[in-house]
């Protein structure tokens, strides 16, 4: 278990982490979701012990990482943000170098490259200088970086920028298979990452946690409030606009144009009222053609949104 | 075994890269040439001349092999790769520090090349060339530990560069300035010159004054530069 015990770290008279709390059992994949310098690489670094909190501390096991940094960094894997590796190395060479500075014996080392490079689909560009790959290419070495010892808590920062959508999802898919057995800790600004494969987010907000749990468990926090999307035909704006208002349980209605006489509706209800079929029993009075009718649960998006605006 | 990791590390990048050769063509052109313009007039069959340019050479040729050492890795951001890895900033400053002095190392063995065709020549003493090949081990070793520490500063090579530099020379000439200082203080000036107990050793006396300051200076700048890459944040 990681314990993060109100850390804070402050660069000069920046206070980049604001006295974050934390705890992250066994077995479990954290996602820490914030906007850009909202904290959450440095508050990645200081779990690594990369450089220590200004104040508070973090425990692996109740053990605080200041008194064995050398012991806590054999357990875990890190990924820096954005891969910064040897550009003059060769893939298999760096992979040999963090296998053998790792301690993974000789013997079982090559079976083990091996196997990072099938997991993570190097096998083609082993032979190849670090600083000629794509920007995707260097971040899955960069996961074999991290990987390569089987450690038991995975630290990831950014593990998907940069990677296509087929590697993202692949990405995505290790990150879940890891994440079984292993701890895993990964940050990322994109919400249906967090959401696709996190157990747990916290969202952090200018160094600050201001939301942490299971994702369902943030969206029933939220301000409550569910959307509907439709987008009717034949309808002007005013008169859709006239038409839903007058619905029950509706609070409000946004109505925008489009083309060929089409319009796109987004109707607002209270939460635990669920309105859309009163909304369907109005629109089918009228001639309009229903095209698009899409209920938006409310949506992390719309939360993190909220919580992270700039005040 | 994490200190012969990294140095092994660091010495595959040293030879992968054409610096390394660029600057071991360098040493052995400028050597070369300035220990036989002479060597023909004189008419001595020794290689007193050679070792008495050497920290002059030096001064500039070791602080342009170590000013990547640690300078690279800030301005790349592998550092973070080396530092969240299990080692300690020891173990990473004299892994760096070991492979700059193998690579000293083979950066000298081609000037025994010198040594063959000078006794060629005449009659060569050899105890001298010894002590004077150890004293250039030591010697680069201290000045590799200099540009070491000046790598350790900042994330610019060349400000890396231009401090090993300015250090490793104040220390080769600071023996020779010494009318500038007051008498009192003297004593101490004339003793913390490099090439004054370079030119001990080199006379084939190994005293162990001499090994003391070249391991004190090692010592001192190693010790620096681990206390500065373990506040870098």
């Amino acid at each position: 278990m990681i314990r993060v015990d109100d850390v804070t770290k402050d660069y000069g008279a920046f206070r980049a982490v604001d006295g974050i709390s934390l705890e992250i059992r066994q077995g479990e994949i954290l996602g820490l979701l914030g906007p850009n310098g909202a904290g959450k690489t440095t508050t990645l670094k200081m779990l690594t012990g990369y450089f220590p909190p200004t104040s508070g501390e973090i425990y692996y096991d109740d053990v605080p990482v200041s008194t064995q940094p050398l012991e806590i960094k054999k357990r875990i894997g890190y990924l820096p943000e954005s891969a910064p590796l040897y550009p003059n190395m060769l893939v298999y060479d760096f992979l040999c170098y963090t296998a053998d500075v790792r301690g993974i014996p000789k013997a079982s080392r090559l079976g083990r490259i091996k196997e990072m490079a099938s997991l993570c689909s190097l096998t083609d560009i082993m032979d190849k200088p670090i600083g000629e790959l794509s920007k995707g290419l260097k971040q899955r070495v960069g996961l074999a970086y991290a990987m390569i010892s089987d450690p038991e808590i995975l630290v990831l920062d950014e593990p998907t920028s940069g990677l296509d959508p087929n590697q993202i999802v692949e990405i995505r898919k290790i990150i879940r298979d890891i994440g079984e057995t292993r701890t895993i800790i990964f940050s990322t600004h994109i919400l249906s990452e967090a959401e696709a494969t996190c157990d747990r987010i916290a969202i952090v907000h200018k160094g600050k946690i201001v939301a942490d749990g299971t994702t369902d468990a943030i969206r029933s926090n939220g301000n409550g409030r569910s959307t509907l999307r439709m987008d009717l035909k034949g309808a002007t704006p005013q008169e859709a606009k006239q038409l839903l208002s007058g619905v029950n349980g509706v609070t409000d209605v946004a109505v925008s144009e489009k083309k060929e006489n089409r319009c796109e509706v987004s109707v607002g209800f209270t939460k635990g009222q669920d309105a859309r079929e009163a909304v369907y029993g109005a629109v089918k009075a009228t001639d309009w053609v229903l095209m698009n009718f899409a209920m938006e649960a409310n949506s992390l998006e719309t939360i993190f949104r909220n919580l992270t605006k700039e005040t | 075994m994490q200190t012969l990791h990294l140095m092994k590390k660091e010495l595959k990048d040293f030879f992968t890269s054409p610096i390394a050769y660029i600057v071991i063509a360098i040493f052995l052109l400028v050597t070369g040439w300035f220990f036989f313009l002479t060597f023909f007039l004189n008419g001595q069959a020794s290689l007193r001349d050679f070792f008495g340019l050497l920290p002059l050479i030096f001064s500039f040729v070791i602080p342009a092999i170590t000013m990547r050492l640690f300078a690279e890795e800030f301005a790349m951001g592998s550092f973070e790769v080396v530092m969240t890895l299990p080692v300690t900033p020891r173990h990473i400053v004299v892994g760096k520090f070991l492979s700059a002095l193998v690579f000293i190392c083979a950066m000298l063995i081609p000037t025994f090349a010198y040594a063959v065709t000078v006794s060629l020549f005449g009659d060569l003493d050899w105890g001298p060339v010894i002590g004077g090949y150890a004293g250039a081990v030591l010697l680069g070793g201290a000045f590799a530990a200099i540009g070491l520490f000046a790598s350790s500063l900042t994330r610019n090579q060349i400000i890396a560069f231009i401090m090993g530099t300015l250090l490793c020379f104040a220390l080769t000439l600071v023996d020779k300035l010494l009318v500038f200082f007051p008498t009192a203080i003297l004593g101490f000036f004339s003793q913390i010159g490099a090439d004054y107990h370079f030119r001990n050793i080199a006379r084939g006396v190994i005293d162990s004054r001499d090994l003391l300051y070249f391991g004190g200076v090692i010592f001192l700048f190693l010790y620096g530069a681990t206390l500065s890459i373990a506040e870098k944040e």
